[in-house]
């Protein structure tokens, strides 16, 4: 199975790699588009400021190419808000596979989240074994709100996605490849899709 | 619900743990690597490593380190000690680093902060903060709390978050090492005066201190080192204690 890690120069995707390497994947890091295409998986993380993240990823194609991939992609903190179609940071503009608006969180409690918090509602096999109400890792000030596309549910201030699905694109607001044993099942189940 | 965090600090030698550490023969205590994954599976919430030498040479052995804990580790960690550049938090970031912390150099240009941030994202720059409590001023303190500045702790936090710090790590000098609680009126004020998390640090030595620095000291996470490290606490006991007092935790 080839297993692709989507590379544009975003924040620190080697705890992704490694990540996998402890499930027994060996992914290729890469930003080449006939290398992502003919993957079989397609991570795409992300850390940082989405309005450069998008110019980076408008650099060489990835943004259109990203949103007609076929086969399993999974977008994981950042890289779940720039799969929506819109989001406040930087009142950015973003992929549109999941038709949804990314907000700023607005709320007496400290910004941004960072922690443990659980997750519920689990729907889909990307969370397989995997209990309701487990913790995952978070760190985020913008989020997307609860919608149809939902497949998990945090609660920060008010309940948000802390997954989404449609298709074959899967994103997580949390980061599996840090979200200890939960979390490696995660990617696993992922990678069994 | 968002949890509280606990975090073990561990202080690092030319890549290898120092800072009496007893696990009774359980692991090597000196490597690294074992105490991280000796950590993260008795629940510690993040790790904290400290570089103690932090000099040129050192560089290119901590980096290497940080690769073999991020590896294997699946927990997030904070690597601090003499960064003073751009380029020192990008090679740690890309051996594997979830987060870089700077102290010292901050102080002496503040405008590092900004730079880090914009480059990198706030989510990873921990400002760490050592002030000393003098008469009734808190102090800002240089070089692992040694040397004295005329920086008030709270203007200087406030500003640290302005400048685009993610989180803060207060130690408090009057209190580290003396297993008498943590900082509890001085974190509290940080806490309402700042919008971003805040790590307590110097005076852990019971389990109630915890639960006072939580309640009372309104940190969101809580770091020690001696007494985890000679197993006077145990993480999962200490979880369940705070748990039983209300206070959410990753159990």
């Amino acid at each position: 199975m080839k297993l692709v890690i989507i590379d544009y120069g975003s924040g620190n995707i080697k705890s992704v790699k490694f990540a996998l390497e402890r499930i027994g994947v060996n992914a290729v890091l890469t930003n080449d588009l006939v290398t992502i295409e003919n993957a079989d998986k397609v991570v795409f993380p992300g850390v940082g400021e989405a309005s450069s993240a998008m110019v980076e990823l408008k650099k060489n194609g990835l943004d259109k190419l990203i949103s007609t991939l076929k086969q399993p992609v999974l977008g994981i903190c950042l890289g779940m808000q720039l799969m929506c179609e819109y989001t406040e940071e930087g009142d950015t503009c973003c992929m549109g596979i999941f038709p949804i608006k990314v907000k700023k969180f607005n709320t007496e409690l400290k910004v941004p989240q960072v922690g443990w918090n659980n997750i519920s509602k689990l729907k889909t096999d990307l969370f397989n074994q995997v209990n309701e109400n487990e913790y995952a890792y978070f760190v985020h000030s913008f989020y997307a709100p609860w919608s149809e596309y939902s497949i998990a549910q945090t609660t920060y201030d008010k309940e948000f996605s802390a997954a989404l699905h449609k298709a074959n694109f899967y994103a997580c607001q949390f980061h599996p490849e840090k979200s200890s044993h939960a979390g490696q099942q995660i990617l696993k189940n992922f990678v069994n899709l | 619900m968002l949890t509280k965090r606990i975090i073990p600090c561990l202080d690092i030698k030319n890549a290898r743990t120092v800072k009496g550490i007893n696990f009774k023969n359980l692991i090597d205590a000196g490597d690294p690597v074992e105490l991280a994954k000796y950590y993260s599976k008795n629940g510690a919430d993040e790790l904290v490593f400290l570089d103690i030498t932090a000099t040129k040479e050192n560089r290119k052995a901590l980096a290497g380190l940080v690769e073999k804990i991020a590896k294997n580790v699946n927990i997030p960690f904070t690597v601090g000690g003499g960064i003073s550049s751009a380029g020192d938090v990008s090679i740690l970031l890309q051996s594997g680093a979830d987060k870089v912390s700077v102290n010292s150099s901050a102080v002496k240009n503040p405008e590092l902060i900004n730079r880090l941030a914009n480059k990198f994202g706030s989510q990873c720059i921990v400002v760490a903060i050592d002030a000393r409590q003098i008469n009734d001023n808190w102090k800002v303190h240089l070089v692992g709390g040694k040397v004295p500045t005329e920086i008030d702790l709270f203007e200087w936090a406030a500003e640290v978050e302005k400048r685009g710090a993610g989180e803060i790590l207060f130690t408090s000098m009057n209190h580290d090492g003396t297993k008498n609680g943590f900082a509890n009126e001085a974190l509290a004020r940080i806490s309402k005066l700042v919008n971003i998390p805040v790590i307590a640090s110097g005076g852990a030595g019971n389990m109630q201190h915890f639960a006072d620095v939580f309640k009372i000291g309104k940190s969101d996470a809580a770091l020690a080192a001696s007494v985890f490290h000679f197993n006077e606490i145990s993480i999962a006991e200490l979880k369940q204690f705070l748990n039983n007092q209300d206070i959410n935790m990753r159990v």
